[in-house]
């Protein structure tokens, strides 16, 4: 620790004095012409489940590249990993639409040539160039699945399944309820008051202003005692539930997924007010010991099979449209139950995870930024 | 050293034999026939020795003779790189990285000198509460450790015999060497909801306690994970009180309980302030218990710096927070050289 803060420190110096005149726009790293030899290795940084032997162990095997996996808990985290070590210690990461900007802008991951990634002509349309991760039709990544954050319940408490978030705001769960230790939360929070306090004129959860920042935070912050823990990890969350110390809280389909092949009585539902949702996009770093292992590796996780693996080891919703065959081939029903034949106007109505910034997508500037989000969110913890 | 070169030694230093006898012995040490000139009898086996020595050794040597600061620094070099290169540089490039800010949206460092982080600190009462529970705790489970740690170090070097005493000794000290982490595991399955302890709770009839992921569960883990850095200087300070002291204590009509007040307790509390800079220590730096067995509202400093380092990326602001324990330990550690906590170390 201490040590690495000098290092840090050294690096920085050097890193400013070169890195300041190259502006702000682009990244000055070319995007790679054609995929060489693989070097053997791959560094990877992924949420949990992302990186699953199924197909791990077969990419290993088809091209040599020996896959090293760390798990990040959110997106920050995802962010301060890509950073670390000057950049280069990991090559590709699954970044959500609330990390891929930062990274962009903070010129830590490169350009991407998507003439080498076959599949991408198949994805659904939403996802070929999304402005969180295509910026002046510069494309810094290739989108992989998307889906909803759910609310997961233990069905020994719930006979029927809630059908609004108000559960994990309700006293009469108090030390049972468990949500992530996670800034972007605030937006799960500011999602339900803007559909049960519209006098409040929230009309975009990433896009809030002091005043309605500080009625959310007023909600979160009642929540807090009622809190049981907030989880860092998915894993951590599993525990809570086999344990039965939590019975109501904010999860992911993976948690489910796992609970219940674990044997244990819960279920997931999206309630009346909607969910917030993430939509990941595999990106390259900018100082990427392993290019050509980066680029087959992106191909690998693009193609319909691992898409259906994926999505139904996860719980989530490919972008390639020709998984959905392959779901079904995987486990009937697949498809349909993970939406991946859903119509257009389901992949609009969830409330995608982005970066919360000044702008507040009406021309005025007085939205609070991440930052803010950030220390709003220590403060509601504690 | 035998005694022969011990009065050798000694010799030149002494008034009577001033400057010429201390020129001529250094002149036949560095000729490496160091013992052979002034006392023969004992020649034979010191220049054996100083034969096998190398070059440089025997200059480096006889440089530290006649330069006697020479000697010290050689033997303080390593240290003395080590504090100043790598320990005092690192925090000193912490206290300079605490005037830098970070770019909100790129995340790059920017140099300067500016006091927004300890601004931010200060405006914001989250802070001094985060504080404020680290020290809490840190101090509770201090003081928890001197209570269990006193019956166990009186019992194990005043009431046992040398067996059970080292037996004692062995079950003290085997814990530490076990993984912290397993540790901490352990204790978070004894204190969940369906774990260990309330499971013993029902058996014997009781209403289950949910102390599992709080603020009472890091009490309970911190005490048990440095209880025996509290118990081993407390022994060390009891055993040095002479037993003649304890009788002459009766003797003069003090019961026990008056004895230990009076007596042993004034005599044994450097031990146990020297057992507190452990126990306080290593509470007020930990973010893994934390992070592991508390609850909601269970952040230490340590939790908020690692986030901003490991998540939110802000060094500086980090850099900033991390003053605070090095100033709360810096007072500690003040008050206990006053108590004469080192004499104890």
């Amino acid at each position: 620790m201490k040590e690495s803060l000098k290092r840090q420190f050294a690096r920085f110096t050097l890193c400013m004095s070169v890195m300041l005149p190259l502006g702000q726009a682009a990244s000055a790293v070319e995007p790679l012409q054609a995929i060489g030899k693989g070097e053997g290795t791959l560094n990877v940084v992924a949420w949990e489940g992302y990186a699953q032997d199924d197909w791990v162990k077969p990419f290993e095997a088809a091209t040599g590249c020996q896959v090293h996996a760390k798990y990040a808990g959110s997106s920050d985290e995802m962010v301060a990993l890509m950073r670390s070590g000057g950049g280069n210690q990991y090559d590709v990461v699954s970044a959500s639409g609330d990390a891929t900007l930062r990274l962009i802008f903070g010129h830590n991951v490169q350009p991407i040539n998507l003439a080498l990634i076959p599949a991408w002509k198949d994805f659904i349309p939403q996802l070929q160039g999304p402005d969180f991760n295509t910026v002046k039709g510069v494309h810094y990544g290739v989108s992989y699945e998307w889906g909803p954050n759910t609310l997961l319940y233990s069905t020994k408490i719930f006979a029927t399944a809630p059908t609004s978030w108000s559960v994990i705001y309700d006293p009469k769960y108090k030390g049972q309820v468990t949500v992530p230790d996670n800034p972007i939360q605030i937006a799960d929070a500011a999602l339900y008051l803007s559909k049960t306090d519209p006098a409040l004129g929230i009309t975009d959860p990433y896009e809030l202003t002091q005043p309605q920042m500080d009625a959310v935070a007023k909600l979160l912050k009642g929540q807090a005692g009622l809190i049981k823990k907030y989880w860092a990890l998915a894993s951590d969350e599993i525990q809570l539930f086999t344990s039965g110390d939590a019975v109501v809280g904010a999860a992911w389909p993976y948690q489910t997924n796992t609970l219940q092949a674990a044997k244990v009585p819960v279920a997931d539902t999206i309630p009346t007010e909607g969910a917030t949702g993430w939509a990941d996009t595999w990106m390259v770093s900018a100082k990427a010991a392993h290019p050509n292992c980066a680029y087959e590796w992106i191909n690998w996780v693009t193609t319909p099979k691992v898409q259906a693996q994926q999505a139904i080891y996860f719980g989530e919703t490919p972008a390639n449209t020709l998984a959905c065959k392959e779901m079904d081939a995987q486990q009937p029903g697949a498809c349909a139950q993970y939406h991946g034949d859903a119509p257009a106007s389901y992949f609009d109505q969830i409330k995608f995870w982005k970066t919360p910034r000044t702008e507040c997508g009406n021309g005025k500037t007085n939205c609070l930024d991440y930052t803010a989000w950030q220390r709003e969110w220590q403060a509601i913890k504690g | 050293m035998d005694p022969a070169r011990v009065w050798e030694r000694d010799a030149p230093t002494s008034k009577l034999v001033e400057s010429p006898c201390r020129a001529s012995l250094s002149q036949t040490r560095t000729n490496g026939v160091w013992a052979s000139g002034p006392v023969g009898v004992e020649g034979a086996k010191p220049l054996a020795f100083f034969l096998t020595m190398s070059a440089p050794l025997r200059a480096l040597s006889s440089l530290s003779w006649r330069r006697g600061w020479v000697g010290v620094l050689s033997l303080l070099a390593l240290p003395a790189v080590w504090f100043g290169g790598l320990y005092l540089a690192a925090i000193g490039a912490m206290f300079l990285t605490s005037f830098w800010t970070v770019d909100d949206f790129s995340g790059d460092l920017i140099p300067g000198f500016s006091l927004v982080n300890f601004r931010a600190l200060l405006a914001d009462p989250t802070y001094a509460h985060i504080a404020e529970r680290t020290i809490g705790i840190a101090a509770a489970v201090t003081l928890t450790d001197i209570v269990l740690a006193w019956p166990v170090a009186f019992a194990m070097v005043r009431l046992a015999g040398p067996r059970l005493r080292a037996g004692m000794m062995a079950a003290v000290l085997i814990p530490l060497w076990s993984s912290y982490l397993a540790r901490v595991y352990a204790w978070r399955l004894i204190l969940s909801h369906d774990g260990v302890l309330n499971w013993a709770l029902a058996e014997v009839g009781l209403p289950g306690l949910h102390i599992g992921y709080s603020n009472w569960a890091m009490w309970i883990v911190f005490s048990y994970l440095w209880l025996p850095f509290m118990i081993l200087p407390v022994a060390a300070a009891v055993e040095r009180i002479p037993p003649s002291l304890l009788e002459a204590s009766a003797d003069l009509g003090a019961h026990g309980l008056s004895t230990f007040r009076r007596v042993m307790l004034p005599m044994a509390l450097p031990g146990m302030v020297a057992g507190a800079i452990s126990t306080f220590s290593l509470t007020l730096g930990d973010y893994v218990t934390p992070m592991l067995v508390g609850g909601e509202g269970s952040d230490f400093i340590g939790n908020v710096v690692y986030s901003n380092v490991g998540v939110t990326n802000n060094i500086p602001f980090a850099a900033a927070y991390a003053v605070l324990p090095l100033c709360v330990m810096a007072g500690f550690l003040l008050v206990a050289r006053k108590l004469g906590a080192f004499d104890a170390l």
